[in-house]
């Protein structure tokens, strides 16, 4: 695949092909009397340079979504379709591993590839320099903050080279100026490489703020409840009344989501 | 020019770098390089205790030496012991029998991490081996060493293929249930991380089960270490081979003779060389519990 390295936008690109495609997809865990549905008949589709924020409220069975997309679990019906495109994943903490340097964690995703030890270092100082960490290569991931853990994070997961992204609450752990930070950081990097981004947040502004578009999922069991487009023009900033306009609007729905289960 | 901060992050990208940079800064304030001087102090830190309670043990030995419950021929006080220990290590044959037991230490240890890493990976990952053997080796650990001699020297007679024999039976089950604990207890998210990067079956065991079980490892070779070294003295006690002196012969033949003070001075040697060898494992633990920033540095 070539992806085009170039700064594009999504809907620029005039390609409608998704590169995700979730079909009908249910999971029940457990059996019989004691299941539990957590998804049920989700349909959804991201298309290529998409950036797609899930948002829902909890025991919307997000995170499983993710998981299904992810080939971590499989679904009970429904059909999960990724274009045998690459798939990579940040999860809500960073998940590094913490007998490697900030480097070699880097290397891992080119090192389960099989690229030699040369060009993988010199590609974890590259990636590592677009999330603003050039200097910490040789640092362990615990002499880091939270907010540099979670860059390095990133930094690994685009040098798995995917094609699609997804982000299981990323930022939800950081404060918020580090977080606005790194939102401005991960528009700037998706634009640049092309990504489909699949976001998680239970943060409406947040959804808002870095979605094409916004969707909703009901509670217990998970379903889309709705697909709001988010027309607002980029870089978006989160505390604009553009954003914060129509987060309330989607904050008001997913009140009555959650709502529905308050009788 | 920061008043508005979408402009500054499109027209400036430095400025946006360097606001990243600037909270890196802050939030990494606090590690600052270790102080000069800090290396002695805390290796006197933790001297002084131990040298206190030496005092203290001493203080104790010579008071019921004092006490006359014994006559000084059955229980040498500490001024006689360390004379005696004086004397013995200025005597080749006294390291000699140091280097014998340290052999056999380092070479049944050797073959228990070797045995215990082949079947604590092959327990730890293959289902039915687990269900099979599992509580096996629990059970083995909780087995007294010693227990295990009548049946060694039926196999081996009286042999250093016995000792081992032993030493390994001892040690080889912590070292086994060490590595067993350490890929049980592997975080998920990091499973999840390496399943995610493309790690499956034995490249996620090896890229990610084992090191992650590295500090659960440790621990059982440092479990592993002790009963090799309490197996290996209660051989030597028992399994007497003639022209190889060890420590354990010199128990034996100490006692036989009624050398109160030999036999005391061999014994602070036995508990020096333990002490010295946990420390070694400490060390390492401390330096691995470090660099995976498990410890927080004391103040």
């Amino acid at each position: 695949m070539t992806a085009p390295l170039t700064e594009r936008t999504a809907g620029e690109t005039g390609d409608d092909q998704p590169s995700v495609l979730l079909d009908g997809v249910s999971k029940t865990y457990g059996q019989g009397r004691n299941a539990v549905p957590a998804l049920d008949d989700v349909s959804l589709s991201v298309r290529r340079g998409e950036f797609v924020s899930l948002l829902g409220a909890s025991g919307c069975g997000k995170s499983t979504l993710l998981s299904l997309v992810a080939g971590l679990d499989r679904p009970t019906a429904g059909r999960i379709d990724t274009r045998g495109g690459k798939i990579a994943m940040m999860f809500q903490e960073p998940a590094l591993f913490p007998w490697l340097t900030v480097s070699a964690n880097v290397e891992m995703a080119l090192r389960v590839r099989g690229v030699a030890r040369k060009e993988r270092r010199a590609r974890a100082a590259e990636l590592l320099e677009i999330v603003h960490l050039g200097g910490f290569g040789a640092r362990r991931p615990h002499e880091l903050s939270g907010g540099m853990r979670q860059r390095v994070s990133l930094a690994r997961a685009l040098a798995q080279e995917a094609d699609v992204l997804l982000m299981d609450e990323p930022f939800g752990a950081l404060d918020a100026m580090t977080r606005d930070l790194l939102h401005d950081e991960l528009e700037r990097i998706w634009r640049e490489r092309g990504l489909s981004v699949l976001f998680v947040t239970h943060n409406v502004r947040e959804a808002v703020r870095l979605g094409d578009r916004v969707v909703l999922l009901s509670s217990r069991p998970g379903r889309v409840a709705e697909d709001f487009p988010v027309g607002i023009g980029r870089p978006r900033v989160i505390d604009s009344p553009a954003v914060a306009g129509l987060a309330s609007t989607v904050t008001e729905r997913l009140r009555q989501e959650v709502l529905r289960h308050g009788r | 020019m920061a008043a508005d901060r979408t402009t500054s992050a499109e027209k400036a990208p430095d400025v946006h770098a360097r606001q990243i940079a600037g909270l890196d800064a802050l939030e990494l304030g606090g590690a600052a390089g270790r102080p000069a001087g800090r290396l002695w102090s805390g290796v006197w830190g933790r001297l002084w205790p131990m040298l206190l309670a030496a005092g203290i043990v001493l203080a104790l030995w010579q008071g019921v030496v004092w006490s006359g419950r014994w006559p000084e021929y059955v229980f040498a006080g500490p001024a006689e012991t360390f004379g005696t220990l004086g004397e013995r290590l200025s005597t080749p044959e006294y390291w000699q029998a140091v280097a014998v037991t340290m052999r056999r230490a380092v070479t049944g240890f050797a073959v228990s991490v070797l045995a215990g890493l082949v079947v604590g990976a092959l327990v730890s990952r293959v289902r039915v081996l687990r269900a099979a053997f599992g509580s096996l080796i629990t059970g083995l650990q909780t087995m007294p060493s010693i227990a295990w001699f009548p049946l060694a020297i039926l196999l081996f007679g009286l042999t250093e293929s016995a000792i081992t024999f032993v030493v390994i039976l001892g040690a080889a089950p912590s070292i086994a249930n060490g590595l067993i604990a350490g890929v049980d207890y592997t975080p998920p998210i990091l499973l999840r991380a390496g399943h995610v990067l493309g790690f499956r079956r034995l490249r996620l065991y090896l890229h990610v089960i084992l090191p992650a079980s590295l500090p659960s490892f440790l621990a059982g070779l440092k479990q592993g270490w002790a009963f090799a070294w309490r197996s290996l003295m209660a051989g030597e006690l028992v399994v007497i081979i003639a022209h190889q002196s060890s420590l354990g012969e010199r128990l034996y033949y100490d006692r036989e003779l009624a050398d109160s003070a030999g036999l005391l001075a061999t014994m602070i040697v036995i508990l020096v060389i333990g002490i010295g060898i946990d420390l070694l494992f400490e060390t390492a633990d401390g330096a691995l519990r470090r660099r995976w920033g498990l410890r927080q540095a004391r103040d």
